[in-house]
């Protein structure tokens, strides 16, 4: 068993060091949670947003009109709850008053000096080397944030129009999806989408919850609002479904690197892999529909999380272009292949970071912060050509297994052209006994 | 509103240059578009002929827009991003970007992207951007790779190769209404029947030499046009940037996020004598009735008038002075001397040093239902002005600002 001591981060206030956690049931707990103890007559705001069966950026959109489209009701929604929630001084430091800087050089990395957002914490052990581990109620979780920390509701419209409620009362029955603040930002408008919060899902990717996410993307339709998402074993410290996001209008890095077209998927999603760049990863863009898009990335995702194999997405371009990056740099740590000075500087290369987003904690680093530095690093979080390779064979199978793949002259590859891989998928993780949960 | 973008649009090339500019400028062969990011929208504030003609619009289609109407489902992302980055940075950029014209057939071709500067205080005035469509090769020239090349390099080998013989093929093969141009128009067609056919059309298809050479020469020719056209309005323009933007100059991407926000709002420096206006929204200008030279450069205070309440502008005083957001009801003026009630926030927006590089007021006109839009609450409707402006100023200031020029 592979485990890690991390200073976890902050993201609510009411996460308390896993001690003093305790179990707390009916009541009401005073704190005005999302739990059962609280919920009962809460309301929050609620944006119902039109489900769009149609590749996102198809021409004749409304995005495609004819100026530069106005800042979305979405976008507007967010920036001012999340600023209401600045001036009500719920968040642990002000994110806009942290230095940050594009590191010269041809990538163009973006670094961040956060001096703020790692203290008062202890570490705490994770488990690094299960992907999917069980829901435990007992572990800090979304439910128990205070409401005041919850900016709305997000869920697809009945009627097909896009809606708000400023007060729509909380229905435990409706699975609500919320999007809440992260209270230690690493960027203007950090906020985590958790969907059907009250179902208490683990951090595993699934087709709806993929979607939803593609959703908000492609609804707040500004290029520079991206989401990340982050397995277990690739940095998530939280075993509660959630995809973080937060605004920052510069291009990543990511975003910029050089890719190549590997195949597309018969639902018409690209499939590229990145080039020039220090971690190895997949590129998913196009499809006929947003659905197609998002069926093949969360297939992706399933199958990866499915062999164990740690990774982070990154959702850009309003929803249009998707990054995929297996991982293992956690596994290195645990087993001590990581340097000494590479861990010093303990940034944890998560999707932020793999894009090219440094946050850095020490004022040494980030004014010594080089290109260079921040290749190695992430050189290090990458998969080995020849394991990327043999992960991609086992993605590229279970992408065909629910839509055939199409090679690069247009012919239809058969299933039998696929490397087989000798091991089968895990077993989903089923027994508490062996598993330290994650906090 | 519609009446003030076209005047704004009018205005934006008729005041730099001189009333025959738009004739010469016709009077080029080349696919082109000069767009003004000032204008909320980063509109095109002028197509030419032979642009009309490739991509089959009316002038009235084009005018007033903004350059994304050509793109479409199979324009390269990527490509997008780095044209955005390239105005960002406010330097010139070459990149092979499949178009869309009005009749929704695809077509590959070398978009060439330049940033007008104005001489007198660096600002960017205009972005001229030529279209060079890549004609149909005489093999495949497909390729599979889907690596985008673009660069300064292909713009040097441009400058060098770009003589005589050049510059006369390039006249003969665009020229508009010759039989030539038409027979080069139907040749991409019949390119474009084929490739939609296959996959072809979404892979990545490179310029020749020819081809940026071609866009080298419309870019000179129409710089050409500007300065020597700027020289008689007397507001000189430039290819190269001769001077740092003065104080109180937003650069061109500042202006265009922040021409995304709707509502009423001002941007106040206070590093600058008097703490003057370095930003007004076109809803600041509908609501108080003043043009925006009759704002920017100004200190706030001719808002106030003769029942102004005292102690309410030393509230805002002292806001400012420590740095704290603030919320207050008074009473301002229009340029008419109208007044009405201001509901009106106030909050410090830092830059990316984590410095308060500016002020945002955010105004609300009282009992003005027609801003009751989307159902969010004033309070809200204040934060989320001062959200999407903190995103704003601080993103656009990360680096050196305009890197490269």
């Amino acid at each position: 068993m592979l485990r890690l001591k991390r200073v976890p981060t902050v993201v609510s206030n009411y996460q308390k060091d896993e001690s003093e956690e305790v179990a707390r049931r009916g009541g009401g707990c005073g704190r005005n949670c999302l739990n059962k103890c609280c919920i009962q007559g809460a309301k929050l705001p609620l944006y119902a947003f039109k489900k769009l069966n149609k590749v996102v950026g198809d021409k004749g959109l409304p995005e495609y009109e004819n100026r530069e489209p106005p800042v979305s009701f979405l976008d507007s929604l967010l920036l001012g709850e999340w600023e209401d929630r600045m001036q009500r001084g719920l968040f642990r430091y002000d994110v806009t008053a942290c230095e940050t800087k594009v590191i010269p050089g041809q990538h163009g990395f973006i670094a961040q000096l956060n001096e703020g957002r790692h203290l008062k914490k202890r570490p705490t052990e994770f488990r690094v080397d299960k992907v999917l581990q069980p829901f435990d109620g007992n572990k800090f979780n979304f439910t128990k944030v205070g409401q005041e920390e919850v900016l709305f509701q997000f869920e697809a419209s009945e009627d097909g129009e896009v809606q708000f409620f400023p007060n729509a009362l909380v229905d435990a029955e409706n699975a609500p999806s919320v999007v809440a603040i992260n209270v230690s930002p690493i960027e203007y408008g950090h906020v985590l989408l958790i969907p059907r919060i009250l179902e208490c899902l683990p951090q595993r990717i699934d087709r709806d919850s993929f979607l939803l996410a593609l959703h908000m993307a492609a609804e707040a339709g500004n290029p520079y609002f991206r989401l990340g998402y982050n397995s277990l074993g690739a940095f998530a410290t939280i075993n509660h479904l959630h995809f973080q996001a937060y605004y920052l209008s510069v291009p990543f890095p990511i975003e910029k690197a050089p890719t190549e077209k590997i195949t597309s998927s018969v639902g018409g999603v690209k499939i590229s892999k990145l080039l020039n760049y220090p971690v190895r990863g997949l590129v998913f863009e196009g499809g006929n529909t947003l659905q197609d898009l998002s069926n093949t990335v969360s297939d992706a995702c399933m199958c990866l999380q499915d062999h164990n194999v740690p990774y982070n997405v990154l959702i850009a371009d309003c929803g249009r272009r998707i990054f995929l990056f297996p991982q293992c740099y956690a596994e290195k740590q645990a087993l001590g292949e990581v340097s000494t000075e590479l861990l010093d500087t303990q940034v944890n290369p998560a999707v932020w970071e793999i894009s090219g987003h440094m946050v850095l904690k020490r004022k040494k680093d980030f004014e010594e912060a080089s290109e260079e530095n921040a290749w190695r690093l992430l050189a290090e979080v990458s998969l080995s050509e020849e394991r990327f390779q043999e992960v991609y064979a086992f993605i590229s199978e279970a992408i065909a297994t629910h839509g055939s793949l199409e090679d690069s002259d247009g012919k239809s590859e058969s299933l039998e052209d696929v490397d087989k891989i000798n091991n089968p998928p895990c077993a989903m993780v089923t027994g508490t006994q062996e598993c330290l949960v994650l906090q | 509103m519609e009446s003030q973008l076209n005047f704004n649009i009018e205005n934006s090339f008729n005041s730099r240059y001189s009333f025959c500019a738009r004739q010469v400028l016709d009077e080029l062969p080349h696919s082109f578009t000069i767009t003004d990011p000032s204008i909320s929208g980063h509109p095109i504030v002028f197509a030419s002929k032979g642009f009309l003609k490739v991509f089959g619009y009316s002038k009235d289609e084009v005018v007033g827009k903004n350059g994304r109407i050509f793109q479409g489902p199979k324009t390269d992302r990527k490509s997008v991003m780095e044209i955005r980055e390239a105005i960002r940075e406010e330097r010139s950029m070459q990149i092979n970007l499949l178009n869309y014209r009005k009749d929704g057939t695809p077509f590959w071709m070398l978009f060439h992207l330049s940033p007008v500067f104005s001489k007198e205080d660096g600002r960017v005035i205009h972005f001229v951007g030529v279209q060079v469509p890549i004609s149909p090769p005489r093999r495949p020239r497909w390729s599979a790779s889907g690596v985008v090349r673009n660069g300064a390099n292909m713009c040097e080998e441009g400058d060098r190769v770009c003589g005589n013989i050049m510059f006369g093929s390039c006249r003969r093969e665009v020229c508009s209404d010759t039989p030539v141009e038409l027979s080069r128009v139907l040749a991409l067609e019949s390119v474009l029947d084929d490739s939609s056919r296959g996959l072809g059309i979404e892979e990545t298809c490179e310029a020749s030499n020819l081809e940026k050479q071609e866009a080298e020469v419309a870019i000179n020719k129409i710089f050409s046009v500007l300065t020597c056209h700027s020289e008689l309005t007397g507001r000189f323009v430039c290819a190269k940037r001769h001077s740092l933007p003065g104080a109180g100059i937003l650069s061109s991407s500042l202006n265009i996020s922040l021409g995304r926000i709707k509502q009423s709002f001002v941007l106040t420096d206070p590093h600058l004598p008097d703490m003057p206006i370095v930003y007004a929204s076109d809803a600041f200008l509908r609501l108080t009735g003043y043009a925006r030279d009759e704002v920017l450069g100004h200190n706030c205070r001719f808002l106030s008038g003769a029942d102004t309440d005292f102690s309410t502008l030393y509230q805002i005083k002292e806001s400012i002075q420590t740095e704290q957001a603030c919320t207050v009801r008074i009473l301002n003026y229009r340029k008419d001397k109208s007044s009405f009630w201001n509901y009106l926030h106030i909050s410090p927006v830092r830059n990316a040093s984590g410095k308060v590089a500016y002020f945002v007021g955010v105004q609300i006109e009282e009992g003005c239902k027609n801003q009751d839009r989307n159902g969010l609450c004033p309070e809200m409707r204040h934060r989320s002005v001062v959200g999407a402006v903190k995103v704003a100023v601080r993103s656009l200031s990360i680096g050196a600002g305009p890197s490269r020029s």
